[in-house]
Protein backbone atom coordinates (compact mmCIF):
# COMPACT_ATOMS: atom_id res chain seq x y z
CA UNK A 1 0.00 0.00 0.00
CA UNK A 2 2.96 2.31 0.56
CA UNK A 3 4.12 1.74 -3.01
CA UNK A 4 0.70 2.80 -4.25
CA UNK A 5 1.04 6.22 -2.63
CA UNK A 6 4.63 6.48 -3.88
CA UNK A 7 3.62 5.82 -7.49
CA UNK A 8 0.64 8.16 -7.12
CA UNK A 9 2.90 11.00 -6.02
CA UNK A 10 5.34 10.30 -8.86
CA UNK A 11 2.50 10.44 -11.40
CA UNK A 12 1.17 13.65 -9.85
CA UNK A 13 4.59 15.30 -10.00
CA UNK A 14 4.96 14.27 -13.65
CA UNK A 15 1.58 15.79 -14.53
CA UNK A 16 2.50 18.96 -12.62
CA UNK A 17 5.65 19.34 -14.69
CA UNK A 18 3.52 19.06 -17.82
CA UNK A 19 1.55 22.07 -16.59
CA UNK A 20 4.73 24.18 -16.63
CA UNK A 21 4.22 24.43 -20.40
CA UNK A 22 1.15 26.57 -19.80
CA UNK A 23 3.08 28.81 -17.41
CA UNK A 24 5.88 29.42 -19.90
CA UNK A 25 3.97 29.88 -23.16
CA UNK A 26 0.57 30.93 -21.87
CA UNK A 27 -0.83 33.59 -24.20
CA UNK A 28 -2.39 35.74 -21.49
CA UNK A 29 -1.63 36.42 -17.85
CA UNK A 30 -4.68 34.54 -16.61
CA UNK A 31 -3.41 31.31 -18.16
CA UNK A 32 -0.27 31.56 -16.09
CA UNK A 33 -2.16 32.41 -12.91
CA UNK A 34 -4.45 29.45 -13.58
CA UNK A 35 -1.58 27.02 -14.03
CA UNK A 36 0.14 28.30 -10.88
CA UNK A 37 -3.13 27.88 -8.99
CA UNK A 38 -3.55 24.28 -10.17
CA UNK A 39 0.06 23.43 -9.31
CA UNK A 40 -0.36 24.98 -5.86
CA UNK A 41 -3.52 23.00 -5.21
CA UNK A 42 -1.79 19.81 -6.24
CA UNK A 43 1.21 20.53 -4.06
CA UNK A 44 -1.14 20.40 -1.04
CA UNK A 45 -1.92 16.84 -2.08
CA UNK A 46 1.77 16.11 -2.63
CA UNK A 47 2.53 17.35 0.90
CA UNK A 48 -0.07 15.05 2.44
CA UNK A 49 1.21 12.09 0.40
CA UNK A 50 4.79 12.84 1.51
CA UNK A 51 3.54 12.84 5.09
CA UNK A 52 2.05 9.39 4.52
CA UNK A 53 5.28 8.11 2.97
CA UNK A 54 7.41 9.32 5.89
CA UNK A 55 4.87 8.22 8.57
CA UNK A 56 4.68 11.78 9.87
CA UNK A 57 1.29 12.86 8.62
CA UNK A 58 0.48 15.03 11.64
CA UNK A 59 3.38 17.36 10.87
CA UNK A 60 2.91 17.68 7.11
CA UNK A 61 -0.82 18.42 7.32
CA UNK A 62 -0.16 21.69 9.12
CA UNK A 63 2.21 22.74 6.35
CA UNK A 64 -0.43 21.77 3.81
CA UNK A 65 -3.09 23.91 5.51
CA UNK A 66 -0.81 26.94 5.51
CA UNK A 67 0.19 26.39 1.91
CA UNK A 68 -3.43 26.07 0.82
CA UNK A 69 -4.43 29.33 2.50
CA UNK A 70 -1.50 31.21 0.96
CA UNK A 71 -2.22 29.78 -2.50
CA UNK A 72 -5.88 30.79 -2.35
CA UNK A 73 -5.09 34.33 -1.19
CA UNK A 74 -2.38 34.77 -3.83
CA UNK A 75 -4.72 33.66 -6.61
CA UNK A 76 -7.50 35.95 -5.43
CA UNK A 77 -5.14 38.92 -5.13
CA UNK A 78 -3.73 38.41 -8.62
CA UNK A 79 -7.23 38.07 -10.08
CA UNK A 80 -8.40 41.24 -8.35
CA UNK A 81 -5.32 43.14 -9.53
CA UNK A 82 -5.79 42.23 -13.18
CA UNK A 83 -9.51 42.84 -12.92
CA UNK A 84 -8.91 46.39 -11.78
CA UNK A 85 -6.02 47.35 -14.03
CA UNK A 86 -7.17 45.77 -17.29
CA UNK A 87 -3.68 45.01 -18.52
CA UNK A 88 -4.62 41.92 -20.46
CA UNK A 89 -5.47 43.74 -23.63
CA UNK A 90 -2.68 45.56 -25.44
CA UNK A 91 -3.63 48.94 -26.83
CA UNK A 92 -1.64 51.32 -28.98
CA UNK A 93 -1.83 54.37 -26.72
CA UNK A 94 0.35 53.23 -23.84
CA UNK A 95 2.44 50.28 -24.83
CA UNK A 96 5.35 50.25 -22.42
CA UNK A 97 3.77 48.94 -19.23
CA UNK A 98 1.16 46.76 -20.85
CA UNK A 99 3.50 44.85 -23.08
CA UNK A 100 5.40 43.84 -19.97
CA UNK A 101 2.21 42.73 -18.29
CA UNK A 102 1.22 40.39 -21.10
CA UNK A 103 4.66 38.81 -21.27
CA UNK A 104 4.69 38.12 -24.95
CA UNK A 105 3.12 40.41 -27.47
CA UNK A 106 0.97 37.76 -29.08
CA UNK A 107 -2.39 39.29 -28.26
CA UNK A 108 -4.29 41.49 -30.68
CA UNK A 109 -2.63 44.81 -31.19
CA UNK A 110 -5.40 47.05 -32.37
CA UNK B 1 -21.82 19.61 5.13
CA UNK B 2 -23.73 16.45 4.27
CA UNK B 3 -20.53 14.93 2.95
CA UNK B 4 -18.82 15.71 6.25
CA UNK B 5 -21.52 13.96 8.28
CA UNK B 6 -21.35 10.91 5.99
CA UNK B 7 -17.55 10.78 6.26
CA UNK B 8 -17.61 11.05 10.05
CA UNK B 9 -20.19 8.25 10.23
CA UNK B 10 -18.03 6.16 7.90
CA UNK B 11 -14.99 6.69 10.09
CA UNK B 12 -17.02 5.77 13.18
CA UNK B 13 -18.09 2.50 11.52
CA UNK B 14 -14.47 1.78 10.54
CA UNK B 15 -13.27 2.48 14.09
CA UNK B 16 -15.94 0.19 15.56
CA UNK B 17 -15.27 -2.83 13.32
CA UNK B 18 -11.57 -2.14 13.15
CA UNK B 19 -10.23 -5.67 13.51
CA UNK B 20 -12.72 -7.33 11.19
CA UNK B 21 -10.83 -8.64 8.12
CA UNK B 22 -13.72 -7.84 5.78
CA UNK B 23 -13.64 -4.21 6.91
CA UNK B 24 -9.95 -4.09 6.06
CA UNK B 25 -10.71 -5.30 2.54
CA UNK B 26 -13.45 -2.73 2.07
CA UNK B 27 -11.24 0.11 3.30
CA UNK B 28 -8.42 -1.02 0.98
CA UNK B 29 -10.81 -1.04 -1.96
CA UNK B 30 -12.08 2.44 -1.09
CA UNK B 31 -8.53 3.77 -0.85
CA UNK B 32 -7.47 2.31 -4.19
CA UNK B 33 -10.61 3.42 -6.05
CA UNK B 34 -10.45 6.99 -4.64
CA UNK B 35 -6.75 7.39 -5.36
CA UNK B 36 -6.91 6.06 -8.92
CA UNK B 37 -10.00 8.07 -9.83
CA UNK B 38 -8.36 11.18 -8.40
CA UNK B 39 -5.31 10.63 -10.58
CA UNK B 40 -7.60 10.03 -13.57
CA UNK B 41 -9.45 13.31 -12.97
CA UNK B 42 -6.17 15.16 -12.64
CA UNK B 43 -4.96 13.63 -15.91
CA UNK B 44 -8.14 14.95 -17.57
CA UNK B 45 -7.52 18.37 -16.01
CA UNK B 46 -3.95 18.43 -17.28
CA UNK B 47 -4.99 17.48 -20.81
CA UNK B 48 -7.74 20.10 -20.71
CA UNK B 49 -5.42 22.88 -19.59
CA UNK B 50 -2.83 21.97 -22.19
CA UNK B 51 -5.14 21.39 -25.15
CA UNK B 52 -8.13 23.72 -24.92
CA UNK B 53 -8.00 26.75 -27.24
CA UNK B 54 -9.16 29.60 -25.00
CA UNK B 55 -8.60 30.54 -21.41
CA UNK B 56 -12.29 30.46 -20.57
CA UNK B 57 -12.37 26.80 -21.58
CA UNK B 58 -9.11 26.17 -19.73
CA UNK B 59 -10.62 27.64 -16.59
CA UNK B 60 -13.64 25.41 -17.15
CA UNK B 61 -11.39 22.38 -17.19
CA UNK B 62 -9.39 23.48 -14.17
CA UNK B 63 -12.25 24.52 -11.94
CA UNK B 64 -13.96 21.14 -11.98
CA UNK B 65 -11.30 18.51 -12.35
CA UNK B 66 -8.79 20.07 -9.99
CA UNK B 67 -11.29 20.36 -7.15
CA UNK B 68 -12.65 16.86 -7.53
CA UNK B 69 -9.27 15.16 -7.88
CA UNK B 70 -7.91 16.98 -4.82
CA UNK B 71 -10.93 15.97 -2.76
CA UNK B 72 -10.68 12.32 -3.84
CA UNK B 73 -6.95 11.97 -3.15
CA UNK B 74 -7.22 13.70 0.24
CA UNK B 75 -10.13 11.42 1.14
CA UNK B 76 -8.02 8.38 0.25
CA UNK B 77 -5.14 9.64 2.39
CA UNK B 78 -7.45 10.29 5.35
CA UNK B 79 -8.78 6.73 5.07
CA UNK B 80 -5.20 5.47 4.98
CA UNK B 81 -4.36 7.54 8.08
CA UNK B 82 -7.18 5.76 9.92
CA UNK B 83 -6.22 2.35 8.58
CA UNK B 84 -2.48 2.51 9.16
CA UNK B 85 -2.76 3.34 12.86
CA UNK B 86 -3.07 0.12 14.85
CA UNK B 87 -5.45 1.65 17.34
CA UNK B 88 -7.46 4.83 16.93
CA UNK B 89 -6.05 7.46 19.27
CA UNK B 90 -6.23 11.23 19.58
CA UNK B 91 -3.38 11.97 17.15
CA UNK B 92 -5.03 10.00 14.35
CA UNK B 93 -8.37 11.64 14.97
CA UNK B 94 -6.76 15.08 14.88
CA UNK B 95 -5.00 14.26 11.59
CA UNK B 96 -8.27 13.06 10.04
CA UNK B 97 -10.05 16.18 11.27
CA UNK B 98 -7.38 18.38 9.72
CA UNK B 99 -7.62 16.55 6.40
CA UNK B 100 -11.39 17.07 6.45
CA UNK B 101 -10.71 20.75 7.12
CA UNK B 102 -8.46 20.93 4.04
CA UNK B 103 -11.16 19.17 1.99
CA UNK B 104 -13.77 21.72 3.07
CA UNK B 105 -11.46 24.60 2.32
CA UNK B 106 -10.61 23.28 -1.16
CA UNK B 107 -14.30 22.62 -1.83
CA UNK B 108 -15.13 26.27 -1.12
CA UNK B 109 -11.91 28.01 -2.15
CA UNK B 110 -10.97 26.51 -5.48
CA UNK B 111 -14.22 27.36 -7.36
CA UNK B 112 -14.07 30.82 -5.80
CA UNK B 113 -10.58 31.39 -7.19
CA UNK B 114 -11.67 30.12 -10.60
CA UNK B 115 -14.68 32.45 -10.54
CA UNK B 116 -12.46 35.42 -9.68
CA UNK B 117 -10.10 34.54 -12.55
CA UNK B 118 -13.01 34.26 -14.99
CA UNK B 119 -14.34 37.62 -13.83
CA UNK B 120 -10.90 39.19 -14.33
CA UNK B 121 -10.67 37.78 -17.85
CA UNK B 122 -14.19 38.83 -18.70
CA UNK B 123 -13.69 42.30 -17.34
CA UNK B 124 -10.52 42.93 -19.34
CA UNK B 125 -12.39 42.26 -22.59
CA UNK B 126 -10.38 39.42 -24.04
CA UNK B 127 -12.27 37.97 -26.96
CA UNK B 128 -13.47 34.40 -26.48
CA UNK B 129 -12.59 31.69 -28.94
CA UNK B 130 -14.88 31.14 -31.88
CA UNK B 131 -14.84 28.36 -34.36
CA UNK B 132 -13.40 30.10 -37.38
CA UNK B 133 -9.91 30.84 -38.67
CA UNK B 134 -9.66 34.16 -36.89
CA UNK B 135 -10.30 32.76 -33.44
CA UNK B 136 -8.45 29.52 -34.01
CA UNK B 137 -5.20 31.02 -35.24
CA UNK B 138 -5.18 33.75 -32.66
CA UNK B 139 -3.78 31.65 -29.87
Amino acid sequence: MDNLFLYASVILIFLMTLLLYRIIVGPTVIDRILAVNVIGTKSIVILVLIGILFNRIEMFIDIAIGYGLLNFIASLAAAKYFKKHKKLKVTVDNENVETQATGEGKINVN
Amino acid sequence: MLINICVVLLFAIIAKYFHNPMMTTIVDGLIIVSLLSGILFFLATCIGILRFPDFFTRLHAAGKGDTLSTILILFASSLYAVKSSHYVDKTTLLSVFKILLIINFIFIGSPTATHALIEAGNNSEVEPWENDEKGATEN
